[in-house]
């Protein structure tokens, strides 16, 4: 099975394979639903907030809605370390901050809406660029959160 | 208003997002993260069906940055793809990625086709 103990789970939101995780079945995990809200709240006003910041373009590279989904995979690597090794008991740490804050923060739907304008912006190279290299990039940075967190632990 | 739109908006997507996916991981065995990419395609459609109908700016920051955005997300869909790879699943880390995408970008141009059909 992929997750064991000495690793973080493969689904950070929710892994039934974790029977830590299994106990949130319960009928009464309010405190976990309105811990991932304020973290989806807070989490989706600082999307919004880069979003304004820095205005996008149709045609141009999206690179507020890229660097929100690259640094938000950056810091899921680090937290669900974090959860693993040094705050296994934290029990509203993963709803708030990993499927509220970080979850609440990136977009999928944004970025595959993105992809799309900018074809229909007649820029299909700059799409085609754009959806390979967050893909990339954000795989990556999970990588490299998980990975110097872990060394910063040891 | 339009920030408090898009906080109620992302204050209901994400919860909605922990509780579609834990229903749809209850449901089968598999390490395929079905659960998220379920919650990633569904609010491709609906943020495709928002860009297809001409709707006010309070509804496109409440549904469609707030909501949507928060319904769906990268960093989850990012951290298991990457953890399946780590965990030698890496063919089903790829399928994971390329069906996502695929399955996201045909749900967004179904949901920009039928929303300008019905509007």
């Amino acid at each position: 099975m992929v997750a064991v103990a000495e690793h973080p789970a493969v689904d950070p939101d929710v892994d039934f394979h974790d029977p830590r995780q299994r106990a949130e079945l319960t009928p009464h995990s309010w405190p976990v639903l309105a811990a991932i809200s304020a973290g989806g709240g807070l989490g989706g006003l600082a999307r919004y907030g880069l979003g304004e910041a820095f205005p996008w373009r149709p045609g141009a590279f999206p690179w507020s809605t890229f660097a929100v989904n690259v640094s938000g995979c950056l810091l899921i690597g680090a937290l669900m370390v974090l959860i693993t090794r040094r705050w296994p008991d934290a029990k509203l740490l993963r709803p708030f901050a990993g499927v509220g804050l970080l979850g609440g923060y990136t977009t999928f739907s944004t970025y595959v809406l993105d992809i799309r304008n900018t074809v229909a912006a007649g820029r299909p190279g700059v799409a085609l660029l754009y959806l390979g290299g967050t893909l990339v990039a954000a795989v990556t940075a999970v990588w490299a959160g998980m990975a110097i967190t872990g060394r910063l632990l040891r | 208003m339009t920030i408090v739109a898009v906080l109620i908006g992302a204050a209901i997507g994400a919860p909605v997002r922990y509780l579609v996916d834990r229903a749809v991981q209850a449901r089968h065995e598999s390490v395929f993260p079905w659960g998220t990419f379920a919650v990633n395609v569904t609010g491709s459609l609906i943020l495709g069906a928002l860009a297809g109908l001409s709707t006010s700016d309070t509804v496109n920051h409440l549904v469609g940055i707030g909501f949507c955005g928060a319904l769906t997300t990268y960093s989850t869909f990012g951290y298991e793809t990457a953890r399946l790879a780590q965990e030698g699943a890496r063919p089903l880390a790829v399928l994971n990625a390329i069906a996502s995408i695929a399955a996201g970008l045909g749900a967004a141009y179904l949901g920009i086709t039928i929303a300008q059909a019905v509007s």
